[in-house]
């Protein structure tokens, strides 16, 4: 699954509000997260605290971007590693496909990473005879869909049990037709034993990170499967994909973001494996991989820093927003087409696939700020959407018929005799045309209001005649 | 300050659509002791424009309300959408413009909504009104959110005799209104307000009231579309005991 | 890729508005910043006395499905351990870590005990290690690799025992970076003045929400983590 669907925004919101199955899965996740946020929420005073914190310790990293990186850079050779800088998403790709090459690579291990989806890895290596297994639940069941991610921590979410276990049987061919899938617990179990096997399989194990430690130029991976780290600790290779903005000073600032992470996450206090990895095995080390290689990733971030967008650059990643959004939760994460759905996604897809491409996701928004009051390091998500639709009201790229319309309404709010003269006369009119029923099932120029709701008809005269008329 | 200068923004939904909600909140405001003025030089907050990218608009709209504002104790809306407009975003407007931004800046301060004006500016602990029947409450996100309107109305509504609270769970999640988003995006739209009004609906309650005009006209367009047969006001309506006229959409009982 | 490296870097640069690297005070403030790293907001929960961590270490384990046994010293944890695997109707073989401070238990008072000290491979069912490290703030265990601690040992097989002796409960994972600069600071093994390879913090057994938010346990790691601690961790 590569490419993007995203300018087809509209198209693709129909075709998912008309999905049963994805308004079930939706339906059953939805309180799931919220309840559990606020429930982590509720148990830990300082949280607002944190958050605030979190906040201005990626302002600060963000300010001192190029000094973490040399100091992580330095910190990841000292203790054996490599670190290898990736201007665009083909660079990365190529990067992953010399490192395979030089061990001689056919199998590899993925835990799951954004960025690894944002760089289509999996594509670049299937294109080269490499087999990519995802081994993340999630990951790997839209992985034999063929299908992307519809959410940045829950892949799957998108899916009912059905889906999984029909999805299952077209795959695991060697599955007895008699044998019982339907529940959660028997799916996992047929996922476990499959993937255990290809665990020992692998040459490569590729992990995101979730932070990179400038002081100990250690990588931090969260998890709550334990993938991510069998496919590390197996393999000869482990190579982490992390984009610039990934890097934090110390131990101690990563703890503060892990504090907030899981429970904007998934309501947990802590997820289940943080893992912190630091170079290569050591000389005595029983186990774990002989390389270890970071790529870092800009892909259009550096772009970013210091415009009005800079301050998306905080995004631990977490899905609150997604979690929170009406939206995300009226359509689903494959509406917006791309790696990353929701709030945080209308922000970040025009950044890196072009507004020409991505322009309709800042729009698609009612501004309601459910996405800024729970992001953890506190991203004015509706400001930076607006100022999407700014650079494209400034471009002219936003439609002719709602420019004009803008403009023409605009026209009349700075005249405001001409303005209430021409709005009394047109609610008079309306008034006296609705009077009977009070509303209007159908209305000429408003379809998109008429197509699924009554218009309320006005009362007929305007409050300013009725009060000009009152004194 | 004891019979403060208060200039009604009105609001352009509340003007043309429902006028009774702006007499309803002179009558709330005066009741609370203030003296109302409607500045005529009023049309629009700019929002459409604002959310529309239309920065130059939007400012040159800006300028114009901050002129007929200028010079009154406060302001008061019956939106925490068009209240949160002007005294939250009004200031960021003119963030390379400092006399403006001055401006812009003192109108904010003295901007309110209606509710929590009553409530946190003059005080106002009770209404005498009264309302017989179950209600509920929607959050309009713009208050609730810019503005911190949640408890405000509960307590005012729970002075209103004969009137019944009833919560509506996910009270604070977006009716799906969103200003142009609801026309520009009428599909995803229609399924926010779909799963608001059957929210609604399981409460029981037989009057939706919220504090923003574009919300209640989205849900009772739905609710009426759907002939659920549950009545929808603004929540100034029932404090000040004006419900005489028909409920929004519903046609005149003569 | 150097190239990309410079690109990247001055691109930086550009967009931060600086023409070059931050200047020498700047750098200079940063570095100290990283020599000695300050404690952010610590939140309260674990501030406790040291017998009230104990018991928040044990709640907030529980809490994320571990289970817990609370033994006095290091001679029951044969006993109990044998216990434990008969109860949840398991092989009573293991493989243990190669960590010397397990060598204090009396195993062969369990001679049905099948004990293995090295590598896990994949027919093991169980396996039991030490834990250098706990934090009582969220019922974590820290584990670091080493030779006498491979980290497949915390992965690999369905069942993961873990012998705590109580002296090791920390608060907070501040407490666990300092010991480790502790460890690093003493040439402590084969560190080398680094981290050790893997730090893995451990919260609960293995789980997934993946299928429809169910909350499955055992997704790729454990299915069951059982701690035992240990009040005395000397031999009695």
């Amino acid at each position: 699954m590569s490419g993007s669907t995203t300018s087809q925004f509209k198209e693709n919101a129909v075709r998912q509000l008309a999905d049963v199955d994805l308004r079930q899965a939706l339906t059953k996740s939805k309180g799931h997260f919220t309840g559990g946020r606020q429930n982590a929420m509720d148990k830990l005073p300082e949280f607002d605290a944190l958050r605030d914190q979190a906040r201005d310790l990626k302002d600060h990293v963000l300010e001192n971007l190029d000094f973490y990186l040399e100091t992580y850079e330095q910190n990841v050779i000292a203790s054996g590693g490599q670190v290898h800088w990736a201007r665009t998403a083909k660079d990365a790709q190529d990067i992953v496909l010399d490192i395979c090459r030089s061990v001689d690579a056919t199998s590899v291990n993925k835990g799951k990473s954004m960025i690894g989806e944002e760089c289509d890895i999996n594509e670049a290596l299937e294109a080269n005879g490499i087999r990519a297994v995802e081994t993340d639940l999630g990951e790997y069941i839209i992985q034999i869909r063929n299908e992307r991610p519809s959410h940045i921590i829950a892949p799957a979410v998108h899916l009912t049990k059905a889906q999984v276990e029909t999805s299952f049987r077209e795959t695991h061919t060697h599955l007895d037709p008699d044998r019982i899938l339907e529940e959660p617990p028997t799916l996992l179990e047929e996922a476990r034993t499959v993937l255990r096997k290809k665990y020992f399989e692998a040459e490569v194990g590729i992990t995101g990170a979730n932070f990179l430690v400038a002081e100990t130029g250690s990588s931090i991976i969260v998890t709550n499967e334990g993938n991510g780290d069998l496919s590390q600790l197996l393999p000869k290779v482990h190579i982490v994909l992390a984009s610039i903005e990934k890097v934090v000073p110390t131990l101690e600032d990563a703890s503060t973001f892990l504090r907030v992470l899981a429970r904007s996450a998934t309501g947990q206090d802590f997820s289940v494996y943080t893992t912190v990895s630091t170079g290569p095995r050591r000389s005595t080390d029983p186990d774990g991989p002989e390389q270890y290689h970071v790529i870092l990733l800009d892909n259009g971030r550096t772009g970013m820093l210091g415009t009005e967008f800079h301050e998306m650059l905080r995004c631990i990643r977490c899905g609150a927003c997604m979690n929170h959004c009406p939206v995300y939760q009226s359509v689903g994460g494959h509406a917006y087409g791309w790696v990353y759905p929701g709030p945080m996604g209308a922000v970040l897809s025009p950044s890196l696939l072009g507004v020409d491409e991505a322009g309709h996701l800042p729009n698609a928004s009612t501004f309601c700020g459910r996405c800024e009051e729970v992001c953890p390091v506190r991203i004015p998500l509706p400001k930076l959407m607006r100022h999407w639709r700014e650079r494209e009201f400034e471009r002219h790229l936003t439609p002719r018929a709602a420019r004009t319309g803008i403009r023409l309404w605009a026209f009349f709010a700075q005249r405001p005799g001409l303005y209430q003269m021409a709005t009394g006369l047109q609610m008079r009119l309306m008034g006296w045309m609705g009077r009977r029923k009070g509303r209007f099932s159908s209305v000429p120029l408003a379809k998109g209001w008429t197509k699924y709701r009554d218009l309320p008809a006005p009362e007929g005269k305007t409050f300013q005649q009725q009060w000009a008329g009152r004194k | 300050m004891a019979n403060p200068r208060v200039a009604l923004f009105v609001t352009c939904l509340v003007d043309l659509f429902r006028p009774s909600v702006g007499f309803a909140t002179v009558k709330l405001l005066e009741d609370a002791g203030c003296a109302v003025e409607v500045p005529r030089q009023q049309t629009c907050c700019g929002q459409p424009a604002y959310n529309s990218g239309d920065k130059a608009d939007t400012k040159a709209i800006a300028r114009q309300v901050i002129e007929a504002f200028e010079g009154y104790d406060y302001t008061v809306a019956p939106s925490g959408s068009c209240a949160g407009m002007i005294s939250k975003h009004y200031p960021a407007l003119f963030a390379d413009d400092p006399e403006w931004a001055e401006r812009a800046q003192k109108l904010a301060e003295r901007t309110h909504e209606l509710v929590s004006f009553l409530t946190d500016v003059m005080g106002v602990e009770a209404v005498a009104s009264q309302f017989d029947g179950a209600v509920t409450y929607h959050d309009s996100c713009s208050g609730l959110r810019e503005l911190s309107i949640h408890d405000q109305p509960r307590r005012l509504l729970g002075s209103v005799e004969g009137l019944h609270l009833r919560e509506l769970p996910d009270a604070n999640v977006c009716c799906g209104f969103g200003g142009t988003f609801c026309v520009k995006y009428a599909d995803i739209s229609d399924r926010m307000v779909e799963t608001k009004i059957t929210q609604v609906i399981e409460t029981g309650a037989d009057t939706l009231l919220a504090g923003d005009l574009g919300c209640l006209m989205n849900m009772a367009g739905k609710l009426q579309r759907e002939g659920a047969g549950i009545q929808v006001r603004h929540v100034a309506e029932v404090l000040a005991g004006m419900t005489d006229k028909p409920a929004i959409g519903e046609p005149s009982k003569d | 890729m150097t190239a990309g490296r410079d690109e990247i870097l001055g691109a930086i640069r550009r967009s931060l508005g600086r023409s070059g690297p931050v200047d020498d005070s700047r750098a200079a403030e940063l570095r100290a910043r990283m020599a000695k790293p300050a404690r952010n907001l610590i939140p309260a929960r674990a501030d406790l006395p040291p017998s009230e961590v104990i018991d928040l270490f044990r709640s907030q384990a529980e809490g994320v499905f571990a289970t817990v046994d609370r033994v006095a010293d290091m001679s029951e944890v044969p006993q109990v351990l044998t216990e434990y695997l008969k109860r949840e109707n398991l092989p009573s073989q293991v493989v243990m870590a190669p960590d010397p401070s397990l060598d204090q238990a009396p195993w062969d008072n369990q001679p049905l005990l099948e004990i293995r000290r090295c590598l896990p491979v994949e027919s093991d069912m169980v396996s039991v290690t030490s834990a250098p490290a706990a934090i009582a703030e969220t019922g974590t265990l820290a584990m670091f690799s080493g030779a006498d601690h491979p980290s497949t040992l915390n992965f690999l097989p369905e069942t993961h025992v873990v012998v705590l002796p109580v002296n090791r409960i920390g608060k907070n994972y501040e407490d666990v970076w300092d010991l480790i600069r502790q460890r690093i600071a003493d040439g402590e093994g084969d560190l080398n003045d680094l981290m050790p390879r893997t730090v893995n913090l451990i919260t609960g057994p293995s789980r997934s929400g993946d299928i429809e938010q169910t909350l499955l346990l055992g997704a790729h790691g454990p299915r069951r983590l059982h701690i035992i601690l240990v009040d005395s961790d000397d031999a009695a």
